[in-house]
């Protein structure tokens, strides 16, 4: 990236000049979350801009991982709890820090960064709102409780805690709606419990399944429930928010130091798993040359099947399908030379010399082999992660590329998935259900499963292989490996590359 | 959803004996329904004609879905423009064209204790009805109900209003300014039912010079509920179908009670009116503004916390209810406990026989006691519910075994209790704004009674057998004499005739809900925050 003379000073907000007021102090931040109403308005130096950008950015590419992964909120946390430390860290009021200040104005103005950096399409607006309220959820959950109710108090969103007195009068409906919905282990006495009165509309899930006290029209939620409540108002907040940000970005423009960075911080948010470091075998033992890789396909999972099934049909693929299936088969350790050979013998209706003129270079280019400084040193490009596969170029007609979970329809992914031995009409089921729900994550995970079945429990009955090595699968090129060893248990050995980790 | 498949089969015999009833209406009434036909063949709409502009509609609002808007902005669903009021199988409407088949079995006829003889099939006769419709029907306190201010308002003049005429023919989206207007338009066509639809963003009757269909989009109207005593068959044995008396009546009542104190204390809504549907049935009409305007989601939302009795009537036990109990249904609880006592066990019978006393057995916990209980009623099989009832506890204490659990006999029997007196709502006429339900003060065709309101105050005693019928009615204007001392004000018609007390009731309630209209108004103006309504 490249370094912007950090001496500058540099302003974040570009509403600042309109907001301008000699009488403003710089911001207090009397509590430890933020509901990021106000933009900041102090100058930071671009270098602060920039890192503390990607400190967040690769927070929230982290808990976006949980999410694909279905870690549950506990485990989440206890893996984020590092991460946090070391890159966002926010101490409450009532630790001993001196940095208090310090960390949350950072907090604060890596958010509204971001926000610039990805509020210019939907699709982006849209993942940053869920990341970002994973986050706010995460941290909300770990505030301190008298703190945290201080907090939401601050947020003036017109839900009236319960007086004692009132709370006393109706103890018995109080208490009757607690236990019924939370269990009696989750009451302590009416005493403890906080409870909140809004406006019945506001809460039409808990009216509906009657888990809430009702009364001339308020109802009187749990603190229990204010989770929902308080990270719902964040969510719809920051979504209408990052609107408003989008229609303002054109003015940014102006501001020529800040456009690469925010460039940059958006494409890193592309594919936040990206990174399969390709070159080098991933697998000690396997034969991965251009007249294996039929015999290889079987490890393959859908999105790459599909191209592998075209390619063999028309002998022939599209620009994105090239580039989705040529640096898959990089990452599975298939050299530059025997990828040209591959393709080369693919591509059998055409003639070498169009061969040589149109496509061998943007095989090479791939692989590292030609082009600029930064494309050699970086060996290329990097495998495509299911993320970037999900969202960027959307397949049009007559294309292979793209997550056969999510762009084929249900009728010809069941073709593709039966040709493939995935028959059980349960299973099929399941992926329909998944895909309807746009977990497509859990289709492919739930196919891998199936085909899997005999020998993940082997694995996991002798412990051949970790937990973790069995997380759900975020990338093609993990597929293929668990693949390739599974059904190859005892005779191959996993190698040293190969791994996928994480790309700041 | 309270209607099973099952449930609405059984119904259908009475549905059709009483469209027999309609057709031998008809057959007299030939030349008069023609006439309506050819003078006004432009706006009589027949069952197919509104077919034919449903599905006009919904390729209007496919249109709109592919343009990327959500359908719940605007547009009309097909369905949604058959949704009429389920209430009374027994009419035809637009949604069901029935055949009509002439009976020669008036044997069949429905007939309630105090109401045989011929005057229940004239419920429909022109001329009766024109009388009511022109001496009769409250059409101020009508128009204000409806429209929420002395002045005509667009509350009114947006205001759906479907006739259905004597032919069966449907006339959909009718709209009039005032209560005059509408008096007139009645008159001419002399429909034999008039249902309530919801207020729309523009004129109904301008819907179709709209270019967008998305303009024309329902916006307001009264939360209703229905409850018909027909999804009670399995458990009243004094009748059956269409049939009520007042013994079965006694489930309304309680239906009324519940009901009404969960929209009062836990909704917070005071304008509540309840409507008996001239057969066998209630419906209630919310008209507070916060009920009014509330979307469909929030209408299910109502209709969901309300709903307790799950299943069709094969579905085994229909009440499974988290403890501790939801404090809606601990109320409801303590409202029901003496009903279930005078109105169900004693008045009901409802386990008397063995087969019925087994499906009291399915419902209660732990093998031992049901054994026990068996032996003992299989040697007494005559023994009354209530006994059967009593034996319960008495035998629990008997039993031995370790697992038995007084706990899950005492939900047990809480949830027996609400199966056998809770509402039985039909919830998708809360569901959904644009649902059409039947007016109130319409003549019901099949009984001749009046669709009065049941005044709150004294809704315990409401005998829906002594509801005034049509012909009682105009009799009694006959009769009236002028008594010897005149009031300086003429008297009305109404005033004659034992349909007073329902219209007072109903121009109170109007009144009240007037004036809250009014102080909300004028409290918006002080606040400087009035914007107009929604146009
Ligand atoms: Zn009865």
């Amino acid at each position: 990236m490249n370094r912007i003379d950090n001496k500058r000073r540099n302003v974040v907000d570009h509403r600042k000049k309109q907001y301008a007021d000699p009488a403003y102090k710089e911001t207090q931040y009397p509590h430890r979350l933020n509901f990021y109403a106000t933009p900041p308005t102090a100058d930071i130096t671009l270098e602060q801009f920039e890192q503390w950008a990607i400190d967040r950015l690769r927070v929230l590419a982290e808990i976006e991982a949980c999410s694909f992964r279905n870690k549950s909120p506990v485990e989440a946390a206890a893996h984020m709890r590092p991460l946090l430390e070391k890159y966002l860290p926010l101490d409450s009021n009532s630790s001993s820090s001196t940095q208090l200040s310090a960390q949350r104005q950072k907090d604060h103005y890596s958010h509204f960064i971001l926000r610039l950096a990805f509020s210019s399409t939907k699709e982006l607006r849209q993942r940053f709102a869920r990341v970002e309220t994973m986050l706010f959820r995460l941290r909300f959950n770990a505030d301190d409780t008298r703190e945290r109710q201080a907090f939401v108090e601050s947020l003036n969103l017109d839900w009236e805690p319960v007086p004692d007195e009132e709370k006393r009068k109706f103890a018995t409906e109080l208490i009757a709606t607690v236990i019924s919905s939370y269990g009696k282990k989750a009451y302590q006495s009416i005493d403890e419990e906080q409870f909140y009165r809004v406006d019945w509309t506001r809460v039409p899930d808990l009216v509906e399944q009657r888990k809430v006290f009702l009364r001339a029209g308020k109802a009187y939620v749990p603190a229990k429930e204010l989770q929902s409540l308080v990270v719902t108002e964040f969510t719809a907040r920051l979504e209408k928010s990052l609107e408003l940000t989008a229609r303002a970005l054109p003015r940014l423009d102006e501001d020529d130091r800040l456009t690469p960075i925010l460039d940059h911080l958006s494409k890193n948010f592309v594919a936040p798993d990206a990174g399969y470091s390709g070159g080098n075998s991933a697998i000690d033992g396997a034969e991965i040359t251009a007249r294996n890789i039929d015999n290889l396909s079987q490890h393959f999972p859908m999105c790459m099947t599909v191209l592998h099934r075209t390619l063999r049909r028309d002998s022939k693929l599209k620009h994105f399908g090239r580039l989705q299936y040529t640096l898959f088969l990089k990452g599975i350790g298939l050299s530059l030379d025997e990828s040209l050979t591959f393709w080369r013998q693919s591509f059998n209706k055409m003639t070498d010399d169009t061969f040589n003129k149109e496509y061998r270079y943007n095989f090479r280019h791939s692989y590292g082999d030609v082009g600029g400084d930064s494309n050699r040193r970086g060996g290329g490009y990097t495998p495509y992660s299911c993320q970037k596969i999900l969202t960027e170029h959307a397949p049009g007609p007559g294309e292979a590329h793209g997550c056969p979970y999510r762009h084929m329809n249900m009728e010809n992914l069941a073709v593709q998935l039966q040709a493939s031995g995935v028959t059980d009409p349960a299973v099929l089921r399941g992926v329909g259900e998944d895909k309807e729900k746009q977990k497509f994550h859990l289709a492919c995970n739930r196919v891998f499963e199936h085909l899997h079945a005999k020998e993940l429990k082997q694995a996991k009955d002798e412990r051949i292989m970790t937990a973790s090595q069995l997380e759900t699968i975020v990338h093609p090129n993990e597929y293929f490996k668990r693949s390739y060893l599974l059904k190859n248990m005892g005779k191959a050995q996993p190698g040293g590359g190969g791994d996928v980790k994480m790309e700041g | 959803m309270p209607h099973s498949v099952d449930q609405k089969a059984e119904a259908l015999p009475s549905a059709e004996v009483e469209m027999a009833e309609a057709a031998t209406d008809e057959s007299a009434n030939q030349g008069a329904a023609e006439d309506v036909d050819m003078t006004d063949a432009t706006e009589t709409q027949t069952s197919e004609a509104t077919k034919s502009e449903a599905k006009e509609l919904g390729a209007f609002e496919k249109g709109q879905e592919r343009n990327g808007m959500a359908s719940d902005t605007g547009g009309i669903k097909v369905e949604d423009l058959f949704d009429m009021d389920s209430d009374d199988e027994e009419f035809p409407s637009s949604a069901m064209p029935v055949k009509k088949e002439a009976s020669d079995s008036p044997d069949l006829l429905p007939s309630s204790p105090s109401d045989a003889g011929p005057v229940q099939h004239s419920g429909s006769d022109p001329e009766l009805l024109r009388t009511f419709y022109q001496r009769l029907f409250p059409w101020r306190y009508f128009f204000q109900w409806l429209n929420h201010s002395p002045q005509p308002t667009l509350d009114f003049e947006h205001r759906e209003l479907s006739f259905m005429l004597s032919n069966d023919a449907v006339m959909r989206y009718q709209s009039y300014r005032t209560a005059d207007l509408l008096r007139k338009d009645v008159l001419r066509l002399m429909p034999t039912r008039i249902e309530i639809g919801p207020v729309y963003s523009t004129n109904p009757r301008e819907r179709k010079l709209l270019q967008n269909a998305g303009s024309f989009r329902p916006v307001s109207k009264e939360l209703c509920f229905d409850i018909d005593l027909t999804d009670y068959d399995d458990i009243r044995t004094c009748c059956d179908k269409a049939n009520i008396c007042i013994k079965c009546w006694q489930f309304m009542t309680m239906a009324i009670k519940v009901i009404n104190a969960a929209l009062r204390d836990d909704f917070g809504f005071k304008h509540i009116m309840w409507v008996y549907s001239g057969r066998r049935g209630i419906h209630a009409w919310i008209s507070d503004k916060s009920a009014r305007t509330l979307d469909d989601s929030k209408r299910k939302v109502i209709a969901g916390y309300l709903e307790v009795i799950v299943g069709g009537a094969q579905s085994g036990k229909r009440v499974n209810l988290r403890r501790p109990l939801h404090p809606h249904l601990t109320r409801s609880i303590d409202l029901l406990k003496s009903h279930f006592q005078d109105d169900v066990l004693e008045a009901q019978d409802p386990w008397r026989s063995p087969e019925r006393a087994d499906k009291l057995l399915q419902m209660l916990p732990d093998t031992e006691l049901r054994e026990a209980l068996k032996r003992k009623w299989d040697a007494s099989p005559e023994r009354s519910s209530e006994l059967k009832w009593k034996d319960i506890d008495a035998v629990a204490k008997t039993v031995t075994s370790k697992n038995f659990d007084p706990k899950a006999l005492l939900d047990a029997k809480q949830d027996i209790v609400l199966e056998y007196t809770y509402p039985r709502l039909d919830i998708n006429v809360s569901k959904k704004l644009n649902h059409l339900l039947k007016s109130p003060f319409v003549i019901h065709p099949g009984t001749g009674r009046v669709c009065v309101p049941v005044d709150l105050r004294t809704f315990e005693d409401f005998d829906p057998l002594s509801v005034p019928t049509i012909q009682q009615l105009i009799h009694e204007i006959d009769a009236w004499k002028e008594p010897e001392v005149k009031s300086e004000k003429g008297v009305h018609d109404w005033e004659k005739t034992s349909l007073k007390p329902y219209i007072e009731y109903f121009r109170t309630h109007v009144n009240a809900l007037m004036r809250d209209e009014k102080d909300v108004k004028v409290k918006r103006e002080r606040d400087g925050e009035d914007n107009g309504d929604l146009w």
